[in-house]
């Protein structure tokens, strides 16, 4: 990683790109959104599940401000990868990746780098809704930035801003404090990001965010998705493939732990270059 | 019952062959099995039905607020005020240094899975050691050279009462589900906070109902202090841990072993007086643990 410039950036800095080198040390507070958003660059990435080899030299570009999505059949090491960007991977007994994961220039697996800077710059959003149980609704969003210290008005303020942001304001403004698993499926879906968006990430990943979903819900999460990427690089897994034409810039096909083929969405479902990409999104198998 | 009948045929419009045979063995297991239930429950109401009607005659407030007074004849006149007094102290004590929770929360949320099997093993082999083994043991260690006291009815009562605990947080615990602690994570939490903001309060009935159920049972327990804590000239309330201190169930004991009869029904009285006392934990821990099992359920 690019060691970090000490001392030559104040508290209050105005935001400009040349922050992101520091977007992984605790030890800066990162500015606000400055609109550039930051791409994720994964080089060579392999992960191992013991000894299996889940994910063999898989090589991606997520752009900055744009939807990617990773499609494939069932263990074809989708929900890997994106477990490997955020080091959510290494939490699982017996598990390790090796290669690079970059956050612009900086890796996420760098000596230096703090894990959990790792995860508040990259959030995540799970298949099932998994609002905290014994928090209100308020808590769940806040959850996040309380850790960060944040206290009073400006962390409600923060909280308040991400309920609307998910489109859920409306719903739960008169309840922000009865419990978050009062809220239906879908609401509770849309907590989980207001959650992750609260503490303003700059990567969200989403490991097949609506697949629990109802067609209504799961449509509210498409237009979400649509809405969020004008801030956030997004980064989706999903097994439903008219989503993925829906929502993504571009998709990524998996298989048996490596991408076949990387394209524009419009591209992978119409005119793939690939035999198994066209024989996967045209039903043949998977 | 309906578990039994599991295995009953529902043939679509004719019975088959064996359906007869089948019905009659579905028939047979709910008999056999509803006849266990009512035996389990018949046992307990006849050892409470009889504790209650052979403690009429003895228990009365004066029972539970006066200090033993011993007649010329030997016979104890008082109360157990000293015996119940005793008893809450040692379970107390018993109860704060049993800390085991501690240690559930070490095995499931901290400890690699070879050292978190290891200490359940350890756990379940500890619950299984009879608990006068633990008094010997005790004993052997601290009464002997020395004399009984407080702190040793109250360490051979933690002994018997951390695995109980433990082993029961740990279920608890386990049942918190994975995806909260991930959640956790992907906000970058800290392990140690997660456990602390989203695990135990998630889990705190249970914790709750778990270190309840260890204390009923160490109430009763009488073996490990027949030998640590049993011998006591002092027939006022002792509130000095480095003393013997009188407790209910060796009163229980040794107003039983007494040649008269008002002694007995004493000792059925302080029966009641203890049973009454497991009973309103037991409950008390039902309730929290119905709580969180709600909210688990969300």
């Amino acid at each position: 990683m690019i060691p970090p410039s000490a001392g030559d950036q104040t508290e209050m800095t105005k935001p400009e790109p040349s922050i992101q080198p520091q977007a992984l040390n605790p030890a800066k507070p990162r500015s606000a959104h400055s609109g550039t958003g930051h791409g994720i660059t994964l080089e060579k990435l392999n992960a191992y599940y013991g000894s299996q080899h889940a994910i063999k030299d898989v090589s991606i570009k997520f752009l900055a401000n744009q939807v990617t999505a990773l499609i494939g059949p069932s263990g074809s090491g989708k929900s890997t990868v994106v477990r490997c960007i955020n080091r959510m991977h290494e939490e699982i007994p017996g598990a390790r990746a090796e290669g690079r994961v970059l956050l612009d220039q900086e890796d996420v697996y760098g000596p230096k780098v703090d894990i959990t800077a790792v995860r508040r710059v990259i959030g995540m959003v799970f298949q099932r809704p998994n609002p905290f149980p014994t928090m209100s609704i308020f808590d769940n969003v806040a959850a996040g930035l309380r850790l960060a210290g944040q206290r009073g008005n400006d962390m409600r303020e923060r909280v308040h801003e991400a309920i609307r942001s998910v489109g859920l304001w409306d719903e739960v403004k008169d309840r922000l404090n009865s419990p978050g698993v009062g809220l239906s499926g879908g609401q509770q879906q849309r907590l989980c990001i207001a959650r992750t968006v609260a503490v303003e990430p700059e990567v969200i990943l989403m490991d097949e965010p609506a697949s629990a979903l109802d067609p209504i819900s799961t449509l509210k999460i498409e237009e979400l998705i649509d809405e969020l990427k004008e801030r956030y690089t997004i980064v989706i897994v999903t097994h439903n493939m008219q989503q993925a034409a829906r929502v993504a810039n571009s998709t990524v096909f998996m298989l048996d732990g490596e991408v076949i083929e990387h394209d524009e969405t419009n591209k992978i479902f119409t005119n793939p270059s690939d035999e198994r990409t066209e024989r996967y999104v045209t039903g043949k198998f998977g | 019952m309906e578990s039994s009948a599991a295995g009953a045929p529902h043939a679509l419009l004719t019975a088959g062959p064996d359906a007869r045979r089948r019905k009659a063995v579905n028939r047979f297991m709910e008999v056999v099995s509803t006849a266990a239930a009512v035996v389990a429950v018949a046992v307990l109401a006849l050892v409470v039905i009889s504790v209650v009607i052979k403690a009429a005659p003895a228990i009365n407030l004066k029972f539970i607020t006066s200090n033993p007074q011993v007649s010329p004849f030997g016979v104890n006149t008082g109360g157990i005020a000293n015996s119940i007094v005793g008893s809450l102290i040692l379970i107390g004590l018993a109860t704060a240094m049993a800390v085991p929770v501690g240690i559930a929360i070490y095995t499931t949320e901290f400890a690699g899975s070879r050292v978190s099997t290891t200490i359940r093993f350890a756990l379940d082999i500890l619950n299984g050691v009879p608990t006068i083994v633990t008094g010997v043991f005790v004993f052997g260690i601290l009464v002997l050279g020395a004399r009984q006291s407080g702190w040793a009815g109250a360490i051979a009562l933690a002994i018997v009462e951390l695995p109980i605990v433990a082993r029961s947080a740990q279920e608890v615990l386990e049942l918190v589900p994975n995806s909260l602690r991930e959640a956790g994570l992907a906000l970058g939490l800290r392990r140690w906070r997660i456990v602390l903001r989203i695990v135990l309060p998630t889990a705190v009935g249970g914790l709750i109902t778990g270190s309840v159920l260890g204390v009923a049972r160490v109430a009763g327990e009488t073996a490990p202090l027949l030998l640590t804590s049993s011998v006591f000239s002092n027939l006022g309330v002792t509130t000095n841990p480095s003393q013997a201190m009188p407790n209910i169930p060796i009163t229980i004991f040794t107003l039983s072993e007494s040649a008269a009869p008002q002694d007995h029904a004493q000792a059925w009285a302080a029966s009641l007086v203890l049973i009454l006392f497991v009973l309103l934990l037991s409950v008390t821990a039902r309730t929290f643990h119905e709580r969180s099992r709600r909210r688990l359920r969300g």
